[in-house]
């Protein structure tokens, strides 16, 4: 699972992963909600692979891999890891409006509350590493190179794939960010 | 193979099928199918002011000998009932095909009505896929279907299927030509003497339409059998056939029913007859278990299924198996994040103002809905494409008092689509009611379309363009006031100004939306920590980039695009 929070990009790092899966032979599912959750909402997109996968969506307790750009997304969508599952979270918060307007605080805490959970936490700081590779758009990048590194596909699928969706004239800054996201 | 969006493999189906017009207005989750389709040199495509003219201009396409489409959401399908419901008397020439795209769980509508109730009801057969293959496939089948029985034929997707990506085929487009258009009045003029002649006929074609359904459709695969253990015997159609073999696997069996209506009769009493336990897992109204009552077909529907909402793998697990998956969770309070006004949107100014003013506002569907929020939290009421501005009529006839205090804000597509009429009416029937249009230059919460005032079209092609206020004035109304919403005053004023004056009045609120490409924007704004007071007047405005920290406001530089609204609010010029 893919979760964060619209305009993050969270919808490259689905079009990279589900490229990388159908390039090494699987069937593969990617479901998108698209509208009204752009406008600074929460964003998830579900991606399953297999022989012949079925359901598109993904439900509580079922995901291998959630891969979380924001904080606050990665408490609200736990509960769907499967309990052995890996989540790997970027420490970036963005205030939902709630606490913009003061009428809550953004919670504290949220990556021990994750982990004391019993759940497999990998914490990075995407946001300074995307600047390190030259730009903070490119922190879903990171991520991907994240996520890459604790999938059993080969690292080539994912370049290429990564190749084939960013535009040419971004795709050092890209790859650099990758490898900064794949070497953590 | 590749993997196609669910509305990107309907788009490739009606190349492949020969399309030659597509005409649809935007709406989630419907819009990509037109996108898609308008990146096809052989396709004539466009965005219709609203549902029915596209379906009409579908619909002439066809008569005229042309493959034709037109894509609406299921609140589209309202608006386009009029020509569904008479098309499926006078049959086509070339093959019409309509996708409606249905919502459960209203991710992005004002309900989840069940649109498989229209084919019902106007006669007309509806295929419905399951994944992006059969999106495709469906897409071409409809129109040979559509040419084998004279009648449109409705492809019915939902949210996950049209949104979801999966792996489909494929190959060349066939276009065999232009039908021949012959004139037969009998056949296309539906004055009720032909009309009574045509009722005789649709009937007639449902039932060879459901022979169809019963044999061929399935050696065409279109309707499938599938037996493995036969103590569960699964109906479904669409996407819950998929959460269906999700969680049953081979521990059911399933009859796939790609053609919703007409329903086959045998089939499914066939294969009822051969499992211990039939249910029929369907998303929103009990539709299939009806027809299986209706004849005589012991199912298990929605008592145990619910009418409301999404289904899943795991709802499905649960009722039947009675099985739940283990899950992780923790104490965090989980905040709403609900979807806002961008940073720099210019309706934000807009509905500040009206919050100053105190006015009650009839308010429709588009990003400025979200104005209904707090902080801002300015708008009445929202109902459906257009009903702003006839509603503020009907407020203002029930007591003339509310013309002074009451306006009505629609959007430049919102108002093409079906706001014109309503605005013909406040002159024609003389209330004082007061029109905001807020005039952005785009289509929105779609996905930023256009559509008749913006200037392009479909390809981003100049295009004539609607000129609002010289609309406002030849319906009757000359009190036209344009204002910039980034200008808190001269909104204010402007409105003021509406309101006061004699007669009805429309009010432009013009500047293009924040994310437009086109858009140049200022620099990101600071808060100078030693003149903020902490008075948290710029929080009024709810903008996304403004919070609080160490006690001071404080602007996200990676949102704010420099509209500068908030420090319009800041009485100590802390904002700079």
């Amino acid at each position: 699972m893919i979760v964060g929070v619209g305009g993050q990009g969270t919808l490259l790092a689905s079009r990279i992963l589900g490229s990388a899966l159908l390039d090494c032979g699987y069937d593969v599912k990617v479901s998108e909600v698209h509208g009204m959750s752009q406008r600074g909402g929460s964003v998830v997109t579900y991606v399953r692979s297999g022989e012949k996968v079925a359901s598109p969506i993904i439900e509580k307790g079922e995901a291998d891999i959630i891969l979380a750009f924001e904080q606050l997304e990665a408490a609200r969508w736990l509960s769907f890891l499967k309990p052995d599952g890996k989540i790997i979270v970027n420490t970036q918060t963005i205030d939902p409006m709630p606490v913009v307007i003061g009428s809550t605080e953004y919670p504290e805490g949220i990556i021990d509350a994750v982990k004391a959970s019993g759940a497999d936490v990998q914490a990075i700081d995407a946001l300074s590493l995307a600047v390190e590779a030259g730009t903070a758009k490119a922190v879903n990048v990171v991520l991907i190179g994240a996520m890459a590194k604790s999938m059993p596909l080969d690292k080539e699928v994912w370049i290429k794939a990564l190749t084939e969706s960013v535009p040419p004239k971004f795709l050092e800054l890209n790859l650099k960010a990758f490898e900064l996201g794949y070497n953590i | 193979m590749k993997l196609l969006l669910g509305n990107e493999a309907v788009a490739r189906g009606l190349y492949e099928a020969g399309c030659r017009v597509v005409s649809s207005y935007p709406g989630t989750p419907s819009t990509e199918v037109t996108e898609f389709a308008a990146k096809y040199d052989e396709i004539a495509s466009e965005w219709a002011p609203n549902e029915k003219v596209a379906m009409e201009v579908a619909y002439g396409a066809s008569v005229a000998g042309a493959r034709a489409f037109c894509a609406m959401k299921h609140v589209g399908l309202n608006v386009a009932a009029d020509p569904l419901f008479t098309a499926s008397y006078t049959g086509v020439n070339a093959g019409m095909v309509i996708l409606v795209a249905d919502d459960p769980g209203m991710h992005s509508s004002q309900n989840e009505q069940d649109s498989r109730h229209y084919a019902m009801a106007s006669k007309i057969m509806m295929l419905e896929p399951s994944d992006s293959a059969e999106c495709l496939d469906y897409a071409k089948r409809a129109f040979d279907l559509s040419e084998k029985f004279d009648t449109p034929v409705i492809l019915r997707v939902t949210t996950r299927v049209a949104h979801s990506r999966s792996v489909a085929e494929l190959t060349e487009r066939v276009d065999n030509g232009l039908k021949e258009y012959v004139k037969n009045p009998q056949k296309y003029v539906m004055m009720p003497a032909n009309a009574k002649g045509k009722h005789v006929v649709v009937e007639q074609r449902i039932l060879d339409q459901i022979a169809y359904c019963e044999k061929e459709a399935v050696a065409d695969g279109l309707n499938k059998v599938e037996f493995n253990s036969k103590k569960i015997g699964i109906i479904s159609s669409g996407i819950t056939y998929e959460y269906a073999k999700e969680a049953l696997g081979e521990n059911a069996s399933y009859l796939k029913l790609g053609c919703v209506y007409p329903l086959p009769v045998e089939l499914i009493k066939n294969f009822a007859a051969e499992c211990e336990k039939v249910y029929v897992i369907e998303e929103l109204d009990d539709f299939i278990e009806t027809h299986c009552r209706k004849n005589g077909i012991e199912v298990i529907g929605k008592e145990a299924f619910t009418l409301q909402g999404e289904y899943s793998q795991s709802m499905i697990a649960k009722v039947i198996l009675g099985e739940e998956k283990e899950f992780l969770s923790t104490d965090v309070n989980i905040v709403p994040r609900p979807p806002v006004l961008c940073a720099g949107c210019p309706h934000r100014g807009l509905f500040y103002s009206l919050k100053q003013l105190g006015v009650t506002v009839t308010g429709d569907i588009g990003c400025y809905t979200l104005g209904a929020l707090a902080p801002l939290g300015s708008i009445d009421t929202v109902l459906c494409m257009g009903a702003s501005v006839s509603s503020l009529h009907g407020r203002n006839l029930a007591d003339p008092s509310n013309a002074k205090k009451s306006v009505a804000v629609i959007g430049d597509s919102t108002f093409m689509h079906s706001g014109i009429t309503g605005l013909v009416n406040i002159a024609y029937n003389a209330t004082d009611s007061v029109v905001i249009i807020l005039d952005n230059s785009i289509t929105g919460m779609t996905g930023h379309q256009h559509n008749p005032t913006t200037g392009y079209n479909i390809k981003g092609e100049p295009a004539l363009a609607v000129d609002l206020e010289a609309l406002a004035k030849a319906v009757g109304i000359n009190n036209v006031i344009v204002v910039d919403p980034y200008n808190l005053a001269e909104t204010k004023n402007g409105i003021k100004q509406a309101l006061e004056a004699d007669g009805p009045a429309v009010v432009i609120s013009r500047r293009p939306c924040a994310l437009l490409k086109s858009v140049k924007h200022n620099p990101p704004l600071k808060v100078n920590p030693d003149k903020c007071k902490s008075c948290k007047m710029c929080m009024k405005i709810g903008c996304p980039a403004i919070s609080m920290k160490d006690g001071k406001a404080h602007i996200d530089f990676t949102q704010c695009l420099g509209c500068n609204v908030c420090s319009q609010l800041c009485k100590f010029d802390a904002i700079e």
